[in-house]
């Protein structure tokens, strides 16, 4: 009952109100003449095969991003952590892969790494991987700054106290600085991985069958931009809504030290 | 009196941050068993003099030895010092995430090897020293600043270290908390644990010091037993340094 009531209380509520909205609003255009919203209707033969079809793509959507993201904290934190040390040389290496990594852009990155690599090193990934490659790549760069930010914003105390009952670097990391950091830069995660999802759109111009290049292809059968590019807004509204109501959710359940000083 | 009977000695001990030099030919000797109370004003370098004895600033010029071992840059001298040392800060540094029994585990656990049980009831022994194993389940967030101290200190003995530091224990404190703090702090003295301690709170002083040391501008101006250094300060400085803490 008490998830019911959180539900009425909470965000849930007000998002599922804000689409609903959002739907009747674009079939409220749809009575306009020039719309052919049956080719995505769930109540026509052919509409429901249609957004089947649409559908089909979140898979693919899902797996890519999520495990881009895996890989990108992963790579992200071993890019940090030399961006937080005292020798120069390991915080040039973490500034350089900042600097020139977060300057690629994407599309071209998904390009060069689909058609690029097999001609330089011989490496051919198929749509998937060199999806996942690139997203995580690119998102790596990002998720290190967060990370840096993160460590950087625990006082120094922490890693003192830690040193002085004998932890070493490492255990001071795993057990006292990241635990704390990972709290504080959640909601900095949860962008990323908002924002990961909707660029892997991109992935669908090396011809990924996600969202986007299904998306496009029923365009090309139907004719009807408009009405399908919708579906797709909605596809990623739903899912990122999702997502964010999962990381809040974390954020509650992890709580935060600092507000918890207060109450039992 | 053979090596062994001297903690920590100091000798020619420089320190500069930048061009700034915070500490000036510092040599200090400290006996094992011996209560030392460091004060002097602020910015003086009492505070470094502490951080540098177990390896949190490391000093450029000079030597410092606790427990017979020499203090160097190098990573294992620290480790090996550290191992005999704990040390109390202004700010308790607790861990806000773990519980105060997790508090005064993790170091017993991952540095020690101890096992959780043994770490445990090591943890639930100091507790009970400090008085408050009733709070072992909490947070340190939802304790008063004095009791997060008391947990502090547990945590630092529960290394069982041979001697502590304590960097201005109770500065941070509401000022009905200091005791609860000092009283836990003399009953370790009574114990015969060997203790330098940055403070400003002369009442514990005259009860627990065997020597005084006075710091200003980075040196030791004065040094003396209790007694004498409080009635009879020898310098200006101190002198009026005294006059200035004792006069309310």
């Amino acid at each position: 009952m008490r998830s019911v009531r959180n539900f009425f209380t909470g965000y849930g509520f007000p998002i599922v109100i804000g689409i609903v909205l959002l739907v009747a609003l674009v079939y409220t255009l749809g009575a306009n003449d020039s719309l052919k919203w049956y080719v995505v209707s769930p109540f026509t033969k052919q509409g429901a095969v249609n957004l089947k079809f649409l559908i089909a793509g979140t898979f693919n959507t899902l797996a890519m991003s999520f495990l881009a993201l895996l890989i990108s904290i992963v790579v992200g934190l071993l890019i940090a952590i030399p961006g937080i040390a005292k020798n120069k040389p390991l915080r040039a290496t973490n500034y350089a892969y900042v600097e020139i990594v977060r300057s690629i852009p994407l599309l071209p990155l998904i390009l060069w790494v689909y058609y690029g690599l097999p001609e330089i090193a011989g490496i051919q990934f198929d749509y998937f991987w060199a999806g996942v490659f690139a997203l995580a790549l690119s998102d790596s760069a990002f998720e290190a700054e967060i990370f840096r930010a993160g460590i950087q914003s625990i006082p120094k105390g922490q890693a003192e106290a830690s040193s002085t009952v004998g932890l070493n670097y490492f255990q001071s990391m795993r057990y006292v600085i990241l635990p704390q950091a990972i709290r504080r830069i959640l909601p900095a995660l949860g962008n990323q991985f908002a924002y990961m999802v909707k660029m892997s759109a991109l992935v669908s111009v090396i011809g990924l069958q996600e969202l986007t290049r299904r998306a496009n292809e029923l365009i090309v059968t139907e004719y009807r931009a408009l009405e399908i590019y919708s579906v797709l807004i909605i596809e990623y509204l739903v899912i990122i809504l999702i997502i964010g109501q999962f990381v809040r959710w974390l954020e509650r359940k992890m709580g935060t030290d600092e507000a918890s000083a207060g109450r039992k | 009196m053979t090596q062994t009977d001297i903690a920590i000695e100091m000798i020619g001990v420089d320190k500069w941050f930048g061009d700034f030099q915070v500490l000036r030919n510092i040599d200090l000797q400290v006996q094992a068993g011996e209560r030392v109370v460091i004060c002097g004003p602020s910015g003086s370098g009492k505070s470094t003099v502490v951080r540098c004895l177990n390896g949190l600033e490391i000093h450029q010029q000079g030597r410092i030895f606790v427990d017979g071992l020499e203090l160097t840059k190098k990573r294992k001298a620290i480790k090996s010092i550290r191992a005999e040392v704990g040390m109390v800060f202004q700010q308790f540094n607790l861990f806000p995430h773990l519980t105060v029994l997790e508090n005064l585990t993790l170091g017993p656990m991952k540095a020690r090897g101890l096992s959780k049980e043994e770490a445990e009831a090591r943890a639930m022994k100091y507790l009970e020293r400090v008085h408050i194993p009733e709070q072992a389940e909490k947070k340190p967030g939802q304790l008063s600043g004095g009791q997060q101290q008391r947990v502090a200190i547990a945590r630092s003995l529960c290394m069982e270290p041979k001697i502590m530091l304590f960097d201005e224990p109770t500065s941070a404190l509401d000022p009905e908390m200091i005791s609860e703090v000092l009283d836990v702090m003399l009953e370790l003295a009574e114990e015969g644990m060997t203790m330098v301690v940055v403070t400003h709170e002369m009442g514990f002083a005259r009860k627990a010091a065997d020597m005084m040391v006075f710091m200003d501008e980075g040196e030791i101006v004065e040094t003396g037993k209790p007694a004498d250094f409080f009635e009879n300060p020898q310098t200006d400085r101190c002198k009026q340094f005294l006059d200035q803490i004792l006069q309310h």
